[in-house]
C-alpha cells in the first residue's frame, strides 16, 4: 500500500471509512484543480481583488531601533479582508467546494477567525455554512460569533470534552460522516487527514512567496528569521514553504505556552507532546500515557490545540525549523507592546510570534532581517486582554 | 494459528444461527459491572463481544457511547491496563471471541507491538479500529498477524468503489455498517439495503454482519436477515447508562429480544 501524504513518518490518512471517499474525492479534485490554469486564476483574483492582497510588509523602525538587533519587518496580514490570514485557505476551499458541486460548507472555529473567513467566502459565493464552536470560545470570543451569524452561517456551540477547538473538529468530523455526499468540510489549519495538510499549506503560502518578493524588493537579499505563531500551524506553513529550502533562513515557530510549558496549563505541542495518531494524522499531540488527548490552556483560543500539522512535526524533526513557547503573560505584553510602539494591534495569536521575536531580534546583528508574519488583528481581543489586566469595559 | 471468532462462525453456521455481537462500553460503571455484564450477555445469546476502550475524543461515536465513555474515564479512570486485566479475567470464565473496539492513538502510544503481544496473552482475538481505514491498515498489521489477533475491517454505505479490495483483505468477519453518521440507535434508514449487501456477498470471503443503529429484537431480525449477524452497541451502553449498577437484568431482558429478533431472521 502506498503512503500517501507523508511528511516523512507524519501525516496521513486515519480517518473512519465513512469518510474515506470523500477525502479521496477532495483528494482528486484538489490534485485536478491545483494544475487547472483557470482555477488559480480565479483564485488569485479573488485574493487580489476580494481579500485585498498583496499584504503589506510593513518596515516596522521603531520597534528595530527599540530592540537594537535585527531590522524588523512585519507581514500584515492582519490587514486582509476578515482580518486574518485566515480568508486565503477559506477562498480556496470554499472555490474547491463549488467546483465539487457541493451545496453546503461546514468549519471548525478556534478564536472564530475561520470561522469568519468560511463564513464571508460562504456568503460571497452563496453556499450554506455551519460553524462548529467549542462553548468556552463562543464566551471567549462573543464578537466573532456575532459576525459569523451576520454573515448568514449557523454557529453551533460544542459542549463535549474541553468545550474548545478539538472539541469542534470532533463535532465538524461526526457531522461530515452523517453529511457525506452534500457537504464540504472545510478545515481550517494544516492538520487532518491528507489532502489537508498539502492543500491549506498550498492556499496559504502565498503569505511567504509575497513576502520573499517583498523582501528582496526592499533590501535586496533574503532574511534572516522569519518567525510566526502556531497553532494548528497554517499562517506559519504559508510564511515558512516558501523559505525552506533557503537554509540560511532560520525558521521559529511560537507554541502557545499558556501558564508556562513546565505547567499543566499550556498548549506547546512541539515542545511538550509525544508522536500519536489523531485528527486523521500521524503527528505530534499533546496526551498522557494512555494516550488520551490532553486538556490545553492558552489565552489565545486560535492556538488552543493539542496538536500540530504533520509538515510542521517533520520541520522539526529534521531541525529546519525551531519551536520555542511563549506564555500568556509574555504574549499579553506583547501585544501591548505592538500595539504601543507601531500602532498595530495584534491578534493575541499573532502577539505570541511578536512576543518571540522580542526575545530573538535583540540578540541579532544590525545588518540581519527578521520578518514577523502578523497573522490577524486584534479587535476581537481587546476584550479579553482587558480582562485579563483587571480592567472592566462594563461591555 | 487459530482464532475463537473463525470457530465461533462455523459453529454458528453449523447450528444454522447467526452471530448476535454486542458492544460494551469498558469502565461505564466500573470494570467490575463490564465484566459481570460480558458474562450476562454471552449467558443471554450473545455470541461475540467487542470491549469498548474508553478514548478522550471518540470521533466516531454518537453521543451514547461518547457519555459512556466519558463516565468511564472521568468517574472510574479507565486505563488500558485494567482493561487487560479484566480480559485476563474473563478468559478464565468464558471462551467466547472477545474483541477490543478502540482508537488507533491507544494501540500506538501503548507501543503496537506490546499491544498485540498483550493481547495474546490476555486471549483477545481481534481489534476493530473505527479511525483506521484500509489504506492505513499496515500501521498495526504485521503485529497484529504475528499475534493472531484479526483487525476487523469496515464497509459503509458511502464505499462504494470501495468494497472489493476491502473485503477481498478482511479478516475474521466483515464489519458493515449499515447508514454514514456515527454510532446510535435509529428509528429508520435510508439506505439501499438490498444493493449494499449483494454488492458485498460478491466480493467477500468470510461471514459478515451489520451494525449502527439496531436497537431493539425487530431491527435485528430485519436486519440480520441480510448477513451473518447484526452488532448492537448504543442500546447496551444506554441500558447500563441509565440503570449503572443495576443494569444487568435490562442488559440480560435485551439480549435475550435481540437473540429472539435475530434467530427469526
Amino acid at each position: 500500500m502506498s503512503k500517501i501524504g507523508r511528511f516523512g513518518d507524519f501525516g496521513g490518512q486515519y480517518v473512519p471509512e465513512t469518510v474515506m471517499n470523500a477525502v479521496s474525492e477532495l483528494q482528486e479534485a484538489y490534485e485536478k484543480y491545483s494544475k487547472d490554469p483557470e482555477f488559480l486564476k480565479e483564485l488569485q483574483d479573488l485574493y487580489h481583488n476580494y481579500a485585498f492582497r498583496p499584504s503589506l510588509l510593513y518596515y516596522a523602525d521603531k520597534m528595530t531601533k527599540d530592540l537594537g538587533g535585527a531590522k524588523i519587518y512585519i507581514k500584515r496580514e492582519d490587514l486582509n479582508h476578515t482580518g486574518s490570514h485566515k480568508i486565503n485557505n477559506a477562498l480556496g476551499q470554499v472555490l474547491l467546494a463549488k467546483k465539487m458541486g457541493k451545496k453546503r460548507v461546514i468549519a471548525e472555529t478556534g478564536a472564530g477567525q475561520h470561522g469568519v473567513a468560511t463564513a464571508t467566502v460562504c456568503a460571497y459565493f452563496d453556499m450554506e455554512c455551519e460553524v462548529y464552536m467549542g462553548r468556552e470560545d463562543m464566551e471567549r470570543q462573543a464578537l466573532n460569533v456575532y459576525r459569523m451569524e451576520l454573515l448568514g452561517a449557523k454557529v453551533t456551540g460544542v459542549d463535549s470534552g474541553t468545550a474548545t477547538l478539538k472539541d469542534a473538529i470532533n463535532e465538524a468530523m461526526r457531522d461530515w460522516a452523517t453529511n457525506i455526499a452534500t457537504t464540504f468540510y472545510c478545515i481550517g489549519s494544516v492538520m487532518g487527514p491528507h489532502p489537508y495538510p498539502t492543500m491549506v499549506r498550498d492556499f496559504q503560502k502565498i503569505i511567504g512567496e509575497e513576502a520573499k518578493q517583498q523582501i528582496l524588493e526592499a533590501e535586496g537579499r533574503l532574511p534572516d528569521c522569519v518567525v510566526a505563531c502556531v497553532g494548528g500551524g497554517s499562517n506559519a506553513m504559508g510564511i515558512f514553504y516558501d523559505f525552506i529550502p533557503d537554509t540560511s533562513v532560520r525558521l521559529v515557530g511560537a507554541e502557545a505556552g499558556g501558564k508556562g510549558a513546565d505547567t499543566e496549563f499550556h498548549a506547546a505541542t512541539l515542545t511538550k507532546g509525544d508522536l500519536g495518531i489523531f485528527h486523521g494524522m500521524k503527528s505530534v499531540f499533546l496526551q498522557n500515557d494512555e494516550g488520551q488527548i490532553a486538556p490545553v490552556f492558552s489565552i489565545s483560543a486560535g492556538l488552543d490545540y493539542p496538536g500540530i500539522g504533520p509538515e510542521h512535526a517533520y520541520l522539526h524533526q529534521t531541525g529546519r525549523a525551531d519551536y520555542i513557547s511563549i506564555t500568556d503573560e509574555e504574549a499579553v505584553q506583547a501585544f501591548e507592546y505592538l500595539s504601543r510602539t507601531e500602532g498595530i494591534i495584534p491578534a493575541v495569536e499573532s502577539a505570541h510570534a511578536v512576543a518571540a521575536a522580542l526575545k530573538i531580534a535583540p540578540t541579532m546583528q544590525k545588518d540581519q532581517i527578521m520578518i514577523i508574519n502578523l497573522s490577524g488583528r486584534g479587535d476581537k481581543d481587546v476584550q479579553q486582554i482587558a480582562r485579563y489586566r483587571g480592567v472592566n469595559l462594563n461591555v | 494459528m487459530s482464532n475463537r471468532i473463525d470457530e465461533k462462525f462455523k459453529q454458528l453456521k453449523a447450528q444454522n444461527k447467526k452471530a448476535l455481537i454486542t458492544y460494551i462500553a469498558a469502565g461505564d460503571g466500573g470494570l467490575d459491572l463490564t465484566e459481570k455484564a460480558v458474562l450476562e450477555m454471552e449467558k443471554n445469546g450473545a455470541d461475540i463481544i467487542e470491549i469498548g476502550v474508553p478514548f478522550s475524543d471518540p470521533i466516531a461515536e454518537g453521543k451514547v457511547i461518547q457519555e459512556a465513555s466519558l463516565r468511564s474515564l472521568r468517574d472510574h479512570h479507565t486505563t488500558l491496563k485494567a482493561v487487560f486485566a479484566m480480559v485476563e479475567k474473563l478468559r478464565k470464565q468464558t471462551d467466547m471471541p472477545l474483541l477490543l473496539m478502540l482508537y488507533a492513538n491507544t494501540i500506538f502510544r501503548s507501543g503496537t507491538d506490546a499491544f498485540f503481544d498483550k493481547c495474546r496473552e490476555v486471549g483477545i482475538d481481534g481489534v476493530i479500529v473505527p479511525d483506521l481505514p484500509f489504506e492505513e491498515h499496515d500501521e498495526f498489521q504485521e503485529a497484529a498477524e504475528r499475534n493472531a489477533v484479526y483487525n476487523i475491517s469496515l464497509v459503509t454505505p458511502a464505499s462504494t468503489g470501495r468494497i472489493e479490495k476491502i473485503a477481498s483483505a478482511a479478516q475474521g468477519f466483515l464489519y458493515c455498517v449499515s447508514s454514514v453518521g456515527v454510532t446510535g440507535m435509529r428509528d429508520k434508514f435510508s439506505t439501499d439495503f438490498d444493493a449494499f449487501f449483494s454488492e458485498i456477498a460478491k466480493y467477500s470471503k468470510i461471514p459478515y454482519c451489520v451494525g449502527f443503529g439496531i436497537r431493539n429484537g425487530e431491527a435485528a431480525q430485519k436486519m440480520g436477515s441480510y448477513c451473518d449477524g447484526v452488532i448492537v452497541g448504543s442500546a447496551v451502553v444506554n441500558q447500563i447508562g441509565e440503570y449503572q449498577q443495576e443494569a444487568l437484568p435490562h442488559v440480560a431482558a435485551l439480549c435475550q429480544e435481540l437473540r429472539r429478533g435475530l434467530d427469526k431472521a
